[in-house]
């Protein structure tokens, strides 16, 4: 079987959530990355290990990851694979279930787990259930939840890069232009530590103690809906059942209350630590570490000890 | 121009849902249901672009058993104009949704339709690329902001990392991100007004779809629960378990 990946990259490399995806799609057969924009990027995809072929274009269709070009090219592209996979990333959901329906197949999203060539494990409200799914459709269209899959290793492979080609230009929609934050910290879904903040946090001055302590850790930073919705934080912070799945090794929730709608964002982590006020908070309920205390009076704290070895 | 919204019945987001012993599927009976969160922030998208001279009737549409007309009489409250229920006992996914929607576009001929970009039930985050799919239309997924502009759409996006502004042809299919508006609650008089506005009632089969699901679902199961940890007394404890238990910093 031929599986077919639509990568993302950050303009040098593919993302961690497409090697989580490159993992996924080993299971289930050969493994083919298609890769638009900088040459970099396509051969980054060629170094991945478990990688058989990268199919790249720099054509300026396709820049932008505009969902209809590239819905169009990856329905011209299917027959040849059996299975077409991508991250679960904004650009991945964006795309897949348009090429599903071209296809005339049902979308299957967000997958944790592979069970054999037809037969899928999804999370389902928000994470409070899992769902094994067996499709009937001949061809699959998948979505790979990166969380739930360890990356396959960046490099280890030695595929050849090869011209992708071009589909038709459906002329629907133009890219006006993005507003993308740069920042020196790792990427929220690919991050080794992330720490998060929430409403208790009160302002968005009082979210640079989260920034503080995210960069002494070299972590990411992270926010509940709460938060999000108070300004404290911008929109792509939010980690949740509708913002970010995250799954680090070390997630530090900072005055976050616990919603199920968070929780669903964060519960896969491998060790949460809560800081909160109230030892009621549902969050302790997931913590392996808690501390009851005022975050303004702790963080600076938690600050300090860090700075000592 | 005519707006189709589409609005889908699903447990309540305050509901704690429950496996059901046999591994079938979450426990639905006897719990509340509400109209999905990001649809309710699509009716008052729709009901903004009216209120701005935009659009001019709001046609909300639900697909599911017979109680659906209750979403439905919520989004007639909250400012839409009339109703069509597409009833079907049994499961739709995203795809045969997409199919049914189709042909309700087919003979309503909207020029936008908005929809939530995810239903908190399935999470599938599907059914309005899948539409947009079916009918040949642009999609601007993940909306944060819709400007109707030189006989287009100009949508902000919320994409990893930031904002993205495109512009759409007309006509197009917008799904709605948490933070495009803040849903009005319908005032009582509004209820009432409601109670007079038409819901048509067709089935899957009136409309030539077939909603035969193309997933079979095996089983049903609790994720892997996490155990809750210890209480630590004080910083100086959290870190030293960081550092040399957890062995995370």
């Amino acid at each position: 079987m031929a599986v077919l990946i639509l990568a993302d990259h950050d303009g040098s490399a593919v993302t961690q959530p497409t090697r989580s995806a490159v993992a996924a799609a080993t299971k289930l057969g050969d493994v083919t990355v298609l890769v638009f924009g900088p040459r970099a990027a396509a051969d980054s995809a060629a170094q991945v290990a478990g990688v058989a072929r990268v199919l790249h274009s720099e054509d300026a269709l396709y820049a932008n990851g505009l969902a209809e070009p590239v819905s169009a090219l990856l329905v011209s592209m299917a027959p040849e694979y059996s299975h077409l996979l991508a991250p679960a990333s904004a650009a991945g959901k964006n795309v897949m279930p348009r090429v599903a329906a071209l296809l005339d197949v049902q979308v299957i999203s967000d997958i944790s787990g592979v069970v054999d060539a037809d037969t899928f494990v999804r999370p389902i409200y928000a994470g409070n259930a899992m769902a094994t799914v067996k499709s009937s459709d001949a061809k699959k269209v998948i979505t790979v939840r990166a969380a739930s899959f360890d990356p396959a290793p960046a490099t280890g492979g030695s595929a050849a890069v090869e011209a992708a080609p071009k589909g038709d230009d459906p002329a629907l929609s133009t890219f006006l232009g993005a507003e993308i934050a740069k920042s020196e910290r790792p990427e929220l879904t690919a991050a080794k530590i992330v720490v998060s903040g929430g409403r208790a946090m009160g302002s968005s001055e009082n979210f640079h103690i989260i920034e503080s302590i995210a960069d002494k850790l070299g972590a990411a930073v992270g926010a509940s809906r709460a938060a999000v919705d108070a300004g404290y934080a911008p929109n792509d912070h939010q980690v949740g059942q509708t913002g970010k799945i995250v799954a680090p090794d070390l997630y530090i929730a900072v005055g976050i209350s616990g919603a199920i709608q968070h929780l669903a964002g964060m519960k896969d982590s491998k060790v949460i630590v809560a800081i909160n006020k109230d030892e009621e908070a549902p969050i302790f309920s997931v913590a392996d570490y808690g501390l009851v205390g005022d975050l303004f009076k702790v963080m600076p704290e938690f600050e300090a000890e860090l700075a000592k070895k | 121009m005519k707006l189709l919204v589409p609005v889908k019945r699903v447990v309540d987001y305050n509901v704690k849902v429950r496996v059901k012993a046999d591994q079938t599927g979450v426990e639905t009976a006897n719990v509340k249901m509400s109209m999905n969160p990001f649809d309710e922030i699509a009716v008052e998208e729709a009901v903004r672009l009216k209120e701005k001279g935009i659009a001019t009737e709001i046609i909300a549409v639900s697909a599911g058993p017979a109680a659906c007309a209750e979403q439905i009489r919520t989004a007639l409250a909250m400012g839409a104009d009339r109703g069509i229920l597409i009833e079907h006992d049994g499961v739709l996914e995203p795809l045969a949704v997409a199919k049914l929607l189709k042909a309700v576009i087919e003979k309503e001929s909207p020029q936008l339709v908005i929809l939530g970009k995810q239903a908190i039930d399935d999470d599938m985050n599907a059914t309005g690329q899948m539409l947009a799919a079916l009918m040949g239309w642009p999609q601007g997924t993940y909306a944060s902001k819709v400007e109707s502009e030189d006989g287009g759409l100009k949508v902000t996006r919320e994409v990893d990392g930031g904002l993205e502004r495109l512009q759409l042809k007309l006509p197009a299919i917008v799904t709605t991100d948490l933070r495009l508006n803040e849903p009005r609650y319908a005032s009582l008089p509004n209820i009432m007004k409601a109670r007079k506005k038409p819901i048509e009632n067709v089935k899957p089969a009136d409309l030539g779809v077939d909603v035969t699901p193309r997933l079979t679902v095996l089983k049903v199961e609790e994720p892997p629960k996490r155990q809750a940890g210890k209480k630590v007394g004080s910083v100086q404890e959290l870190v030293d378990k960081l550092r040399n238990e957890a062995k995370v910093i």
